[in-house]
């Protein structure tokens, strides 16, 4: 039998009834099991998850870049400027998916788990940092994110009635997207330990619709420079705080020649966002489920 | 960014010393959660290996709290800790190895069949895909569950599970298995199962720290029990040493109408024998030390004194007795 010499408590050593195996080893392999859980429930989940991730941008891909060019309300504008803006929307309409996913994935099954089932805390049992609970959180979620990238890019793709214009830039899209992953499900992380379940409603009324309504899906952001009260650009700087917009054209670099946001700047303040929600997301979760 | 503790030296340990190994010990183990309400208070505990070791107290006593600081997921405000010789407070990640939890609210995976909660558990333990498929169907023949394997959690009964949260608790072969109120809540016939599985475990060599508020749970159950109320350790014996230990060896409990203070304090002076005295709940409880007459004594001082008797009744001291008498108030209050 074997048992940890330091530190030691000062009674006699306990025999235990499995060896113990060291702290980093034990957490490393409980980890990739809590992601093969998540993975499990993921399989359960696809016959619900797939028309719930794809319906949405499906409908919007159909209805402004099918329907509107069809009966003449092109939006944009017509012909050219309409193909212009279905291929502005494939970019958004990816990074959408992705950011719900950090929503519907992290954020609201945590607030149902803290809010009501407590089950969530038979995980923080599992021989590992609690940290690492609320990373394997953020895990799951960044990989329905992609999945979800990967299910809705051929829609905004091909539904359109006019032409879309890609342009992949590839270093680009590979780093873009895994980034774009992170920092979802991170913002899912920070707010699922935020809210509780009365306050759902909120997340999506009031911070869920700006965040889309203003997160540069359905326009450049370098557009909005036209939206100017007394010479200032208003909007611009306005939806700067919105961690879509970094998403969309990062994708909108990734995926056209539209123009798009300084690809520094779009670098940069994702991995900030990303690290910030990080920090405040397990700050969050260490604060709910230890005392 | 909180880090992974240092890497725990693994070495071997020579035998156990002479005297039995203390799988749980705490030094003054405290907590004050914020708001300043102090649910633990410097309590000091041992707890044997293969002991069933009871935390008896009412509501509020601090009993979940000091479970949950010997699990890691409360933390103390001061004193230390260790679980099977690890320090808790220090190594937290290395603690969760060596114990198995079943809390006061049902913590299974919803999202997961009885089985999969059984065998995802073996898996976070370390265990091969192999061994936890093994362990889980093992578990679930020995909990009667082999029949549930494949529905959904949501779809047991609260006795299974709680049987389940049990057979997933152990499954990892812990050094020290905690229960926080395991019967509250339950039927009778799932309470005597699942007092029937700890004898089991027990019977295995299972060290075993279970909370409860039911006296007869701790009588029957515990090895060795600790009293406490408010946050501190008020006994810690055998049931029986702490039975023999208040001074009566009888207790008299009589229910009457009017002043009990008077009662009390007649029957005091006038019964040979008395001990001490309480009021609970419209009755006066006498702790007598040997006299046979007493109960003849008592019925007519509390006549002379024009009280009409509702009823009267002699038993031995139980450990709601004993709480009566370190505490003077009832266990349920
Ligand atoms: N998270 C918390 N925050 C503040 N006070 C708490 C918290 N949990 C428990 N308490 C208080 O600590 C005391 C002990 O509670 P607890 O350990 O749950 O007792 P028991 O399990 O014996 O009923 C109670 O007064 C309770 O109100
Ligand atoms: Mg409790």
């Amino acid at each position: 039998m074997t048992t940890a010499t330091a530190p030691v408590a000062p009674t006699p050593a306990v025999s235990l009834r499995r060896p113990l195996r060291p702290t980093r080893a034990a957490a490393i392999t409980a980890f990739k099991a809590l992601l093969l859980r998540d993975l499990t429930v993921q399989r359960k989940n696809l016959k619900e998850f797939i028309p719930r991730t794809i319906l949405q941008p499906f409908l919007l891909v159909f209805v402004f870049t099918y329907v509107f060019p069809r009966i003449g309300t092109g939006v944009g504008g017509g012909g050219g400027r309409a193909a212009a803006f279905s291929t502005t929307l494939v970019s958004g309409v990816v990074g959408m998916a992705i950011m719900f996913q950090g929503i519907q994935q992290v954020a609201l099954p945590m607030v149902q788990e803290f809010g009501y089932t407590k089950e969530i805390e038979d995980r923080v049992m599992a021989p590992m940092p609690v940290w690492m609970v609320a990373i394997g959180k953020v895990v799951n979620g960044a990989l329905c994110g992609l999945f979800s990238a990967l299910l809705v890019f051929p829609i905004a793709a091909v539904v359109p009635a006019t032409p879309v214009h890609l342009h992949v830039n590839w270093p680009v899209l590979l780093t873009i997207t895994p980034l774009a992953c992170l920092l979802s499900a991170s913002f899912g992380l920070t707010f699922g330990t935020r809210f509780d379940p009365r306050q759902v409603p909120i997340l999506f009324g009031v911070i869920l619709i700006p965040i889309t309504f203003l997160g540069a899906i359905y326009y450049p952001w370098t557009s909005l420079s036209a939206i100017k009260v007394g010479g200032f650009s208003w909007l611009k700087w306005l939806v700067v705080l919105n961690p879509l917009v970094y998403i969309c054209e990062g994708f909108r670099a990734a995926l056209t020649r539209s123009p798009h946001m300084s690809l520094w700047v779009v670098y940069l303040v994702m991995i900030g966002f990303t690290a910030a929600l990080l920090y405040l997301g397990i700050k969050g979760f260490r604060r709910r489920v230890l005392s | 960014m909180p880090r992974l503790s240092a890497e725990a030296e693994i070495t071997s340990v020579p035998a156990p010393a002479a005297g039995r190994a203390e799988v749980i010990r705490t030094e003054k183990l405290t907590k004050v959660y914020p708001g300043g309400v102090k649910a633990v208070d410097e309590i000091d505990l041992g707890v044997y290996e293969g002991e069933i070791f009871g935390l008896l107290g009412p509501n509020g006593a601090g009993k979940t709290t000091t479970t949950g600081m010997l699990t890691t997921t409360v933390i103390p405000t001061s004193g230390r800790a260790w679980v099977g010789g690890i320090d808790v407070i220090a190594q937290p990640a290395l603690a969760k190895q060596v114990i198995g939890v079943v809390p006061q609210t049902n913590t299974l995976d919803r999202a997961l069949t009885v089985w999969e909660n059984l065998y995802y558990h073996g898996r976070f333990f370390g265990m091969s895909a192999k061994e936890a498929r093994a362990e889980a169907d093992f578990r679930l023949e020995q909990f009667r569950l082999t029949d549930r394997a494949k529905m959904p959690v949501l779809a047991l009964s609260g006795g299974m599970a709680q049987r389940l949260m049990v057979a997933r608790s152990i499954l990892h072969h812990p050094a020290i298995l905690f229960l926080d109120e395991p019967t509250a809540g339950l039927d009778p016939q799932s309470r005597i199962a699942l007092w029937e599985i700890l004898g089991q475990l027990h019977a295995q060599g299972q060290t075993i720290l279970l909370t409860t508020h039911y006296m007869e749970e701790a009588d029957q159950l515990c090895d060795r029990l600790a009293i406490v109320d408010h946050g501190r350790l008020l006994a810690l014996d055998t049931p029986g040493a702490l039975k023999r230990s208040i001074d009566a060896d009888t207790v008299i409990t009589i229910s009457a109408d009017g002043d009990l203070d008077r009662l009390a304090a007649m029957l005091r002076d006038s019964v040979a024998g008395v001990d001490n005295t309480q009021q609970v709940d419209g009755s006066v409880a006498l702790g007598v030390r040997g006299s046979r007459a007493a109960l003849r004594d008592v019925i007519a001082v509390a006549e002379r004194g024009g009280y009409a008797i509702n009823d009267i009744s002699v038993s031995e001291p139980t450990l709601e007795t004993v709480f009566i008498q370190l505490t003077g108030k009832d266990l349920r209050d």
